[in-house]
């Protein structure tokens, strides 16, 4: 069972990863971490930023052909 | 010199023994049908073997990628887009964002010339020049800060052959979005179960782009899984509407799907990026890792055997039907994704390189990724090899050929040399429950015919229509993100050059500049969609050659700039690992530009097919295809057009190559005086695996530093 359930939660973490789900606790660790200081945004706010920035410059995350 | 242990050289001599197996079996089959296997035996031991020898003798001894210097991600870490990532992780990534809609349409189109000589070029083209274009761009640009390309020509070649490189790459993303929605266009014209299901998949992103943006942000595994729920249930209501009475609504006919199309890319490209473009790109990239799963496992699973032959007799005629011209330059340009795409170096210079955790890993994410995408290609090629090849150059050629009716196909695919009745052409079309399947050109619906045939060899044969449709709503999925993405992408490129003229532009919250430029680049691909589709020479037949060259001229630029940057770095004696496989690129695509511009045969030549219709026009006569005059005026203007863009790309090209020439010799003569813009070495603090699976030295590594791998 431990092999399977092993197995589910790597599948579980790579998704979240893969589809940047994972972006905002990423953040917040880099935020505390490296700028203890700064405020931590709300996730509502971080994704907004997130898709903001990719609006002021398409090739971040551009795909192609 | 380390020697390598009894058990590894028997493996491996395994491997070259499977890959040489395949390839024996593919060149010596005459008469007789092979089965796929041997192409996918011959193609994953050519890629084992070329991943375990040639690109670690590149990354290691060629550019000596060193594990100890710490990358742009881990020095930059904004915990945003400079972060560094697992590599696994990072290779998804890599792959979802190189491999879309182009490696499944290139293939199909050049099967008219058999599956043989796509099958070496994709194989022996990604080993040699693709993989290695996209590691060697990667770990430049990695040791750049995750510079783009377009800088790093400027920053290394100087400003002239940066200017002509981005002149190029803006040229090339245009012909690419009306090429790219060309092939929607004749995948879903009259064809009202894949207009409704492609249409529904509008609303399904806006709801998930409320969803993550207002109801839950950031879960997007969540959202994902409603997004393909619903994209099924859309598949499978689509068959009822095509039933029903609303199927009229939905039956467009090709010119005002064209409307529709340049409609939806203007608006979809000034809305916000939360509402169409990222939960539209969820969707897809889903749909592409499950669909290519899928399809692999439906070749393993039902092993076909391949209907057409290992080599047509156009290849060498170069009068195919699909695209004129012969087997050299035409197969080499035809099938950019897959062997060799100058688009990857997009995104090896721009988004990745800001991700990845160790210089040491640029192999496995920028040489395996390609490997990956290779085999999609090649998957690609088997889905159009094992269907009819008389039902193949029925769907394929251009309708002006074909003519209209079961009968008509019939005829001229005898015309052609191979043969099927007008009742099985009645019959495949019924399959797949579509009115017709004549002239259905651009690769789309080929590849569709012949995943449905695999797919429903496991499932039953009373799913084929289905699955066909299935495929059709993948493919255009991928495009209508490329048409929105690479509009956002081609209106930064021209507002950062009109803000040379007029500033506000260069601000991309300027609303009216946003819908000037907006529209400028949307009617650009526009008009080659417009052209494409009323061209009675066929669109794909015309088009797709430029788009080929254009591709594969960015290719060039890319070549150009790993090889400038392999002489000025110091590793001159090293500068053919790019060197030689831009000597190839140039020349297949410069023959292929010189061919379309000079060549006498007017099936090729733009500019001689134009003085042809030309001439008959003065004398008023309608010459065949076209049909009235209109069409011959069309012709004109067209293969003018055509002609000239196929000359300004190849003069562009050959001014970065003598521009980055000149810069190399310069070097070699004195090289104290060039400046090479490296980020300055800074000591990692981390570690990591190089490859997929880490070694055992570099899992004591991680035990000693306490850097587990992550979940454990």
């Amino acid at each position: 069972m431990t092999w399977l359930l092993r197995g589910v939660r790597w599948m579980r973490w790579y998704v979240r990863e893969l589809t940047d789900e994972s972006a905002y606790e990423r953040y917040v660790a880099h935020v505390r971490k490296d700028h203890p200081a700064a405020a931590v945004p709300s996730r509502r706010d971080f994704e907004r930023m997130r898709t903001d920035r990719q609006e002021s410059d398409p090739r971040q995350g551009f795909r192609c052909c | 010199m380390r020697r390598a242990e009894p058990r590894s050289i028997a493996v491996w001599t395994l491997v070259a023994l499977v890959g040489a197996a395949g390839w024996t079996v593919l060149a010596l089959a005459r008469d007789e049908e092979v089965s796929a296997a041997w192409m996918v035996a011959a193609a994953l031991g050519s890629y084992a073997i070329a991943y375990r020898f040639y690109s670690k003798f590149i990354a290691y001894k060629v550019l000596k990628v060193d594990a100890r210097r710490a990358t742009p991600a881990e020095r930059l870490d904004n915990g945003i887009d400079y972060h560094p990532t697992d590599r696994r992780v990072l290779l998804g990534h890599h792959f979802a964002a190189i491999g879309r809609a182009g490696p499944l349409v290139g293939p199909v189109l050049a099967a008219q010339m058999g599956y043989l000589p796509g099958t070496i070029w994709i194989v022996v083209g990604v080993i040699f020049a693709g993989a290695v274009q996209d590691m060697v761009v990667l770990f430049f640009s990695t040791r750049r800060d995750g510079k783009s390309l377009g800088q790093m020509a400027r920053d290394e070649i100087g400003p002239f052959g940066g200017a002509a490189a981005l002149l190029a790459a803006f040229a090339i993303m245009i012909i690419l979005l009306g090429v790219l929605a060309l092939v929607i266009v004749n995948a879903l014209a009259e064809s009202p179960w894949g207009t409704f299901s492609i249409a529904m998949t509008i609303p399904i992103a806006l709801l998930m782009g409320f969803y993550l943006r207002v109801l839950r942000p950031g879960r997007v595994s969540e959202v994902s899984l409603i997004g393909i729920a619903l994209l099924l249930i859309a598949l499978v209501a689509g068959r009822r509407v095509a039933e029903s009475s609303l199927a009229d609504t939905f039956t467009l006919a090709p010119s005002t799907l064209v409307v529709w199309l340049v409609a939806y890319g203007f608006v979809a490209s000034i809305l916000p990026v939360w509402m169409l473009l990222a939960p539209r790109d969820y969707l897809s990239t889903f749909m592409k890792i499950g669909t290519i799963l899928l399809l692999a496992l439906g070749v393993v699973v039902t092993l076909p055997t391949m209907r057409m032959d290992p080599v047509t007799d156009f290849a060498s005629r170069g009068d195919g039907p699909v695209f004129a011209g012969s087997l050299f330059p035409f197969v080499f340009i035809t099938i950019a994704c897959g062997a060799l795409s100058g688009f990857h170096a997009l995104i090896s210079s721009g988004t990745t390189p800001k991700m990845i955790q160790k210089e040491t890993q640029v192999r496995m994410i920028g040489y395996g990724s390609m490997l990956m995408e290779s085999s999609v290609a090649i998957m690609a090629l088997v889905a159009a090899s094992i269907i009819d090849p008389g039902l193949y150059f029925a769907m394929n050629a251009p309708a002006g050929v074909v003519g209209d009716t079961v009968q008509e196909a019939s005829k001229a695919v005898a015309n052609f040399g191979y043969s099927i009745s007008p009742a099985d052409l009645a019959q495949a079309a019924k399959n797949v429950e579509e009115s017709s399947l004549l002239s259905r050109t651009g690769g789309a619906p080929t590849l569709a015919v012949g995943v449905s045939e695999i797919f429903s060899q496991v499932t039953g044969g009373s799913m084929r229509a289905f699955w066909y449709h299935f495929a059709i709503m993948f493919e255009a999925l991928f495009i209508l993100t490329a048409l929105d993405a690479g509009t956002r992408v081609g209106r930064f490129m021209l507002q950062d050059m009109l803000g040379n003229v007029y500033k506000p532009f260069r601000r991309v919250s300027w609303k009216p500049g946003l819908v000037l430029t907006s529209a400028a680049v949307t009617g650009l691909w526009g008009y080659f969609l417009w052209v494409g589709v009323h061209e009675p020479l066929g669109g794909i037949n015309q088009l797709f050659p430029v788009f080929g060259i254009a591709n594969q001229l960015l290719a060039a630029v890319a070549l150009t700039v790993c090889t400038t940057l392999l002489v000025k770095s110091g590793r001159l004696k090293w500068a053919w690992i790019t060197g030689v496989p831009l000597a190839w690129d140039a020349t297949v695509t410069l023959t292929a530009s010189w061919q379309k511009v000079f060549s006498d045969d007017p099936r090729v030549g733009f500019f001689k097919q134009r003085s042809i219709y030309q001439d008959a026009i003065d004398d008023g006569k309608v010459l065949p295809p076209a049909r009235t005059m209109d069409d011959m005026h069309t012709v004109v203007t067209n293969s003018t057009v055509d002609g000239v863009l196929s000359a300004a790309l190849a003069l562009l090209i050959v001014i970065v190559i003598a521009d980055a020439a000149r810069v190399c010799l310069k070097h070699i003569r004195d090289p104290e005086a060039s400046r090479l813009s490296e980020a300055p070495y800074v000591e990692s603090k981390v570690t990591a695996p190089a490859g997929l699976f880490p070694t055992a030295e570099e899992k004591r590594e991680a035990r000693r530093d306490g850097t587990r791998e992550p979940t454990r």
